[in-house]
C-alpha cells in the first residue's frame, strides 16, 4: 500500500535514533510531560484544567499561561546556548567539538527563533494580557475569546518547534531562514518547513492580539483616563500593539511567499527564473526590525513603572516618555536596512538608514535620563525589580552605544555577522527584553498570585545573571574586532579559545542564575502563606492594579474606577477614596468557552500535515478550524451577569482576608 | 471599611454604555484588522512591483493580460459593492427579505468574479503561463490569488450569515457582523482598484 | 433587542444616495483608464499618471461613498487609517528604493541560464 498517501512524507526514519544527544532532550521533554501528566492525574486536576484554564478567556489566566509558556521555552532555547558556548569553547585549531555542523547549524537557528518567538513574544504579550486591563480599570480585554485564540495559536506553533526535535529536524539557516538557502534546492528536508509554519501560525496569534490590545486601550478605559492620563505602561502596550499590528502582516506574507516557493515551485527567492533572494532580505527585515521594539518598548513601560514605584515618586517626564516612546515606535519602520548595509545596496541607500539608525537612539537616550531623573531625590527602595532595573540602565545602555557603532555603514561593512553583532544585539536583548522581563515578573508576581517571590533568591539569580551575561559577552565583542564571524561550528585561530572558554563560563554563571530563579519559584510557592500579599498594594503603587486584592478577583473591579489624574490609584489613595462601591450592583463578564482552545489548538495538526505533505490531514485540520469558527459563531451564550449578591460575597471575604 | 448592602439587581447605567459601546469596540477591532489586511496586500504589491519585469523571457503583461476580461470582472465586483450597500440599507430598515436577497445577489456576483479569475488562472497554467514559470508570474498569480482567496472567504462568510439571518433575523448581533462584512466586501474592492491599475494597466500599457 | 441599534452614528446611512453617486463615481473612474489604455491613447509616463490618480481618486470614493469615511468618522478608525497609509508608503517606496539600488548594484549583467 501506498503510505504516502497516508503519511504524506513521513517516515520511521524521521525520528533521529542515531542521534544521541537529540534522542536525549527528547528523552527529557517526554519525561517532563509525563511528569506534568501525573501530577494534573495525582491532584486531579483535568477537569478544573479544561474548565478554569484551557477554556479561559479571563485576561490574568491568559497572561499566566503565555509567560509560563515563555519560561518553559526560556530553559529549551538556552540549553541551545549551553551547547552552542560548550562547542566553541572545544572546537579550536583541528578540534570538531561534539556538535557536527549539521546538527550545530539547527541549534543556533532554534535558539534565536525559540528566545524571539516563543520565549520574548510570548512573556511581552503575557505581561500586558495580566496587567494592561488591571491599570485601565476594565473588566478584561476588548475580545476574550480572540485573547483565547491568540493564546493557543501560540502554543501551537511552539509545539511544532518541540515535535521538530522528535521527529524530523529543524532548519539550519539561521532564525531569519535567508534564500536561497531556505529555498527546497538547498534545503529539500522538513526544518526550514516547521519553521515556517510554527512562525505562520503563531505569527496569526500574534497579529490578532495586536488587535485586541488596541481596541482595549482605545475603548475600554475607566471614565476620566484620558491618554495623557494612562499608566506609562499601557502606553507602551498601545504603542507596541501599532507596531505589531503594521509589521506582523509583513512577516506573514514573507514566509508565504517562501512557502510558495517550496511548496508549489514559484519564484519570488529562488536564484533563477527571475526570482530575487535579496527581496527577502528587505521584507523579513521590514518586519525584523519593528520586532525588536515590539519586544523592547513594554519593557521600557515595566521598568518606569518600577522605578517610579520604587522611587516613591512620580515617573520624571511622563510627556516626553510618551513622545519618546511615539517617536521610536514610528521610527522603528524607517531603520530596517541597517541590517544589510553589506548586501550592496549602494552609498546613498546606507547613509540614509544610517542616519535614521543613529536619530532612533536619541529618544532612548531621553527615557534613560527621564529613570534617572525619576530616582534622583527619590527613596529608592533596592528590591529585586529595582535592581534588574538598575542592571538594564547599564547594560542596554552599553549594547546601544555599540549599536550606534554598527550604525555607521563603513564600521558596519567590518563588524557586520561578526561576534561584535551577536555581542550588540544580545546586549541589548538581554540587557533590556531579558532584565526587563524578569523585573516585570518580580515585580507583578504578588498581584497575580497573591504572594511575593523569594527577595534573597531573586537577588542571587540577579547577580548570576548580570555577572554571567557580562563574561559571556564581553569576549564576544573582541573577538568580533578580531575577525571572528558568528555561527562558527569550529575555527581556526587558537588565539580566539581563550576567549570562548570564558564566554562559556559566563554561561555557566547564568545558568546558574537560572537555576536560582526555579528555586525562587519553588521555594516561594513553598512559603506561600508567609509570603501572602494581604492588602493587594505590597509596594506602594502608583496605578489602578494596586487598587485590587491580590490575586484580583475575576471581574477586577467591584465598581469600574472614576480617574481623576495621572498615577490613578496614588490620586486615590490621596484622596482617601476607596476603590469599592457603597452597594454592589450585578457584572457583566464574558463566558469561558472551548472555541479559543479548539481552534487554537487544531494549528499543531494543520501545521504538522502541511510539513510534512500530509495534505488529507491538512485539509480535515483546516476546515475543522474553520468549522469550529462557525460552530462558534452560532453560540449566542457568550456571556452572564455576576449577582450583585455573589460580588458582595467575595468582596466581603477579600475585606476579611485584609484584616486577618 | 464599607457597608455591604444587597443592591437590587438592575441593569446599571453602566452595563448599557458596555453595550452601546461594545458595538463601536467591535467595528474599531475589525477596522484594525482591516488596516492588518491591507499591509499584506502591500508587502504582495511591493513585491509584485520589484519583480514587475522578472519575466525570464516568458510571457509577460502584453502577452497573457486580456483588458475586456479584466473589465468584466471589474464591473461585476462593482456591482457587488453596490448591491451590499443595498442590502445594508435594507438591514438598517429592519427588512430582513430585502437584506437577505440583496446580499443572495452580492455573492452571485461575488461567485461571477471568482468563476472567471479561476477560468483566467487554469488557461494561464495549461498554456504552460503558470505562477512556477517565472518570478513575474508567481507575483502575479501570488496578488491576485490572494484577493481572490479574500473573495472566496468573504462568499463563505456571506453564506454563513445567510443562515444566521434566517435562523435569528435581524438582531444587534447580526447587524454588527453584516457591519463588519461590508467593511470587508467594500475594503475587497478597493484592493481590486489596485489591482486592476497596478497589474492590468499599468503592464499593458507600459 | 436594544432600542439604540440602528440609529447608531457609527454606519451613518444617507440611504441610497450616497451608494447610488458612489457607484457612477467608480465605474466612470474605471472606464477612462480602461478606455484609454485600451485604446492606445495612453503610454509610458502619461499611462502611469492616468491610471494611478484615477485609481487614487477611485478609493477615495469608495472610503466616502461606501465606507462612509468623512470627517464625522471616529478619530481612532481616521488615525488607524493613516498610520497604515504610512506604513503602506514605507514598505511601497522603502522596497522600491531600496531594491531598485540592490539590483542596479548587485545582480548580474547577463541573466544566468535556468
Amino acid at each position: 500500500m501506498d503510505m504516502s498517501i497516508l503519511f504524506g512524507r513521513l517516515t520511521l526514519d524521521a525520528i533521529p535514533l542515531h542521534e544521541p544527544i537529540i534522542m536525549g532532550a527528547t528523552a527529557f521533554m517526554g519525561l517532563v510531560g509525563l511528569g506534568v501528566v501525573y501530577a494534573i492525574h495525582s491532584n486531579r486536576f483535568w477537569v478544573p484544567l479544561w474548565k478554569d484554564w484551557l477554556c479561559s478567556v479571563d485576561h490574568k489566566k491568559i497572561g499566566i499561561m503565555y509567560i509560563i509558556l515563555a519560561l518553559v521555552m526560556l530553559l529549551r532555547g538556552f540549553s541551545d546556548a549551553i551547547m552552542m558556548r560548550s562547542q566553541q569553547a572545544m572546537a579550536a585549531g583541528g578540534t570538531q567539538g561534539y556538535l557536527p555542523p549539521e546538527h550545530f547549524d539547527q541549534v543556533f537557528t532554534a535558539h534565536g527563533v525559540i528566545m524571539i518567538f516563543f520565549m520574548a513574544m510570548p512573556f511581552v504579550i503575557g505581561l500586558m494580557n495580566v496587567v494592561v486591563p488591571l491599570q485601565i480599570g476594565a473588566r478584561d480585554v476588548a475580545f476574550p475569546f480572540l485573547n483565547s485564540l491568540s493564546f493557543w495559536l501560540t502554543v501551537s506553533g511552539a509545539l511544532l518547534i518541540n515535535a521538530s526535535l522528535a521527529i524530523g529536524s529543524f532548519a539550519r539557516t539561521g532564525w531569519l531562514a535567508y534564500p536561497p538557502l531556505s529555498e527546497l534546492a538547498y534545503s529539500p528536508d522538513v526544518g526550514v518547513d516547521y519553521y515556517i509554519w510554527a512562525l505562520q501560525i503563531s505569527g496569526v496569534g500574534t497579529t490578532l492580539a495586536g488587535v485586541n490590545f488596541i481596541a482595549t486601550i482605545l475603548k475600554m478605559r475607566a471614565p476620566g483616563m484620558d491618554l495623557m492620563k494612562m499608566p506609562i505602561f499601557t502606553w507602551t502596550t498601545l504603542c507596541t500593539n501599532m507596531l505589531i499590528v503594521a509589521a506582523f502582516p509583513v512577516l506573514t506574507g514573507t514566509l508565504a511567499l517562501l512557502s510558495l516557493d517550496r511548496y508549489l515551485g514559484m519564484h519570488f527567492f529562488t536564484n533563477d527564473h527571475g526570482g530575487n533572494p535579496m527581496n527577502y532580505v528587505n521584507l523579513i527585515w521590514m518586519w525584523g526590525h519593528p520586532e525588536v521594539y515590539i519586544l523592547m518598548i513594554p519593557l521600557f513601560g515595566a521598568f518606569s513603572e518600577i522605578i517610579a514605584t520604587f522611587s516613591g515618586k512620580p515617573l520624571f517626564g511622563y510627556k516626553s516618555m510618551v513622545y519618546a516612546t511615539m517617536g521610536i515606535a514610528g521610527l522603528s519602520f524607517l531603520v530596517w536596512l541597517h541590517h544589510f548595509f553589506t548586501m550592496g545596496s549602494g552609498a546613498n541607500v546606507n547613509t540614509f538608514f544610517g542616519i535614521t539608525t543613529m536619530i532612533i537612539s536619541v529618544p532612548t537616550g531621553v527615557k534613560i535620563f527621564n529613570w534617572l531623573f525619576t530616582m534622583y531625590k527619590g527613596r529608592v527602595r533596592m528590591t529585586v525589580p529595582v535592581m534588574w532595573t538598575i542592571g538594564f540602565m547599564l547594560t542596554f545602555t552599553i549594547g546601544g552605544m555599540t549599536g550606534v557603532m554598527l550604525a555607521l555603514p563603513g564600521a558596519d561593512f567590518v563588524l557586520h555577522n561578526s561576534l561584535f553583532l551577536i555581542a550588540h544585539f544580545h546586549n541589548v536583548i538581554i540587557g533590556g527584553v531579558v532584565f526587563g522581563c524578569f523585573a516585570a515578573m518580580n515585580y507583578w508576581f504578588p498581584k497575580a498570585f497573591g504572594f511575593t517571590l523569594n527577595e534573597t533568591l531573586g537577588k542571587a539569580a540577579f547577580w548570576c545573571w548580570f555577572i554571567g551575561f557580562y563574561l559571556a559577552f564581553m569576549p564576544l565583542y573582541a573577538l568580533g574586532f578580531m575577525g571572528a564571524t558568528r555561527r562558527l561550528q569550529h575555527y581556526a585561530d587558537l588565539a580566539w579559545q581563550p576567549y570562548f572558554i570564558v564566554a562559556a563560563c559566563g554561561a555557566a554563571v547564568i545558568l546558574l542564575g537560572i537555576v536560582f530563579q526555579v528555586a525562587q519559584l519553588v521555594v516561594s510557592i513553598r512559603d506561600r502563606e508567609q509570603n501572602r500579599d494581604l492588602t493587594g498594594d505590597p509596594w506602594n503603587g502608583r496605578t489602578l492594579e494596586w487598587a485590587t486584592s491580590s490575586p484580583p478577583p475575576f471581574y477586577n473591579f467591584a465598581k469600574t474606577p472614576k480617574v481623576e489624574a495621572l498615577d490613578a490609584w496614588h490620586d486615590m489613595k490621596k484622596k482617601g477614596i476607596s476603590p469599592l462601591p457603597d452597594t454592589f450592583a450585578p457584572i457583566h463578564m464574558p463566558r469561558n468557552t472551548w472555541a479559543g482552545f479548539v481552534i487554537g489548538i487544531a494549528g499543531v495538526p494543520l501545521g504538522f500535515a502541511l510539513i510534512w505533505h500530509i495534505w488529507w490531514l491538512a485539509g480535515v485540520s483546516f476546515i475543522g478550524m474553520v468549522g469550529a469558527a462557525i460552530v462558534h459563531s452560532f453560540n449566542e451564550d457568550r456571556d452572564y451577569y455576576v449577582p450583585a449578591d455573589e460580588v458582595a460575597e467575595i468582596e466581603g471575604r477579600i475585606a476579611l482576608a485584609k484584616v486577618a | 471599611m464599607n457597608s455591604i448592602t444587597m443592591g437590587v439587581p438592575h441593569h446599571g447605567h453602566h452595563d448599557d454604555h458596555e453595550h452601546h459601546d461594545q458595538f463601536g469596540t467591535v467595528q474599531l477591532g475589525f477596522w484594525i484588522y482591516l488596516m492588518t489586511d491591507c499591509v499584506l496586500f502591500c508587502t504582495l504589491f511591493a513585491t509584485y512591483a520589484v519583480m514587475s519585469t522578472a519575466f525570464d523571457g516568458g510571457p509577460n503583461p502584453h502577452t497573457i493580460f486580456e483588458l475586456p476580461y479584466v473589465a468584466v470582472e471589474t464591473a461585476l465586483l462593482l456591482f457587488s459593492s453596490l448591491t451590499y450597500g443595498i442590502a445594508m440599507i435594507g438591514a438598517h430598515q429592519g427588512k430582513r427579505g430585502m437584506t437577505m436577497g440583496w446580499l443572495l445577489v452580492t455573492a452571485m456576483f461575488g461567485l461571477g468574479f471568482l468563476g472567471m479569475e479561476i477560468h483566467e488562472f487554469s488557461k494561464l497554467i495549461a498554456e504552460g503561463a503558470g505562477p512556477d514559470r517565472s518570478g513575474w508570474l508567481s507575483s502575479f498569480f501570488t496578488l491576485v490569488g490572494t484577493h481572490g482567496l479574500h473573495v472566496t472567504s468573504g462568499l463563505v462568510w456571506m453564506t454563513v450569515m445567510l443562515v444566521q439571518l434566517a435562523k435569528s433575523g435581524l438582531n444587534e448581533t447580526t447587524i454588527r457582523r453584516l457591519t463588519c462584512l461590508s467593511l470587508f466586501w467594500h475594503f475587497l474592492d478597493i484592493v481590486w482598484i489596485g489591482v486592476f491599475s497596478f497589474v492590468y494597466l499599468m503592464g499593458v500599457s507600459a | 433587542m436594544s432600542a439604540h441599534s440602528h440609529s447608531d452614528a457609527h454606519a451613518s446611512h444617507g440611504g441610497l444616495k450616497p451608494y447610488a453617486i458612489g457607484f457612477v463615481l467608480a465605474v466612470l473612474l474605471t472606464a477612462l483608464p480602461f478606455g484609454a489604455v485600451m485604446k492606445g491613447m495612453v503610454s509610458g509616463v502619461q499611462a502611469v499618471e492616468l491610471i494611478m490618480g484615477t485609481a487614487v481618486v477611485q478609493i477615495l470614493v469608495h472610503l466616502h461613498f461606501f465606507l462612509h469615511i468623512d470627517r464625522k468618522t471616529d478619530r481612532w478608525t481616521l488615525q488607524a487609517l493613516f498610520f497604515t497609509i504610512f506604513v503602506l508608503g514605507v514598505i511601497v517606496s522603502g522596497s522600491l528604493w531600496v531594491m531598485f539600488h540592490l539590483n542596479h548594484n548587485m545582480m548580474p549583467m547577463m541573466p544566468i541560464d535556468g
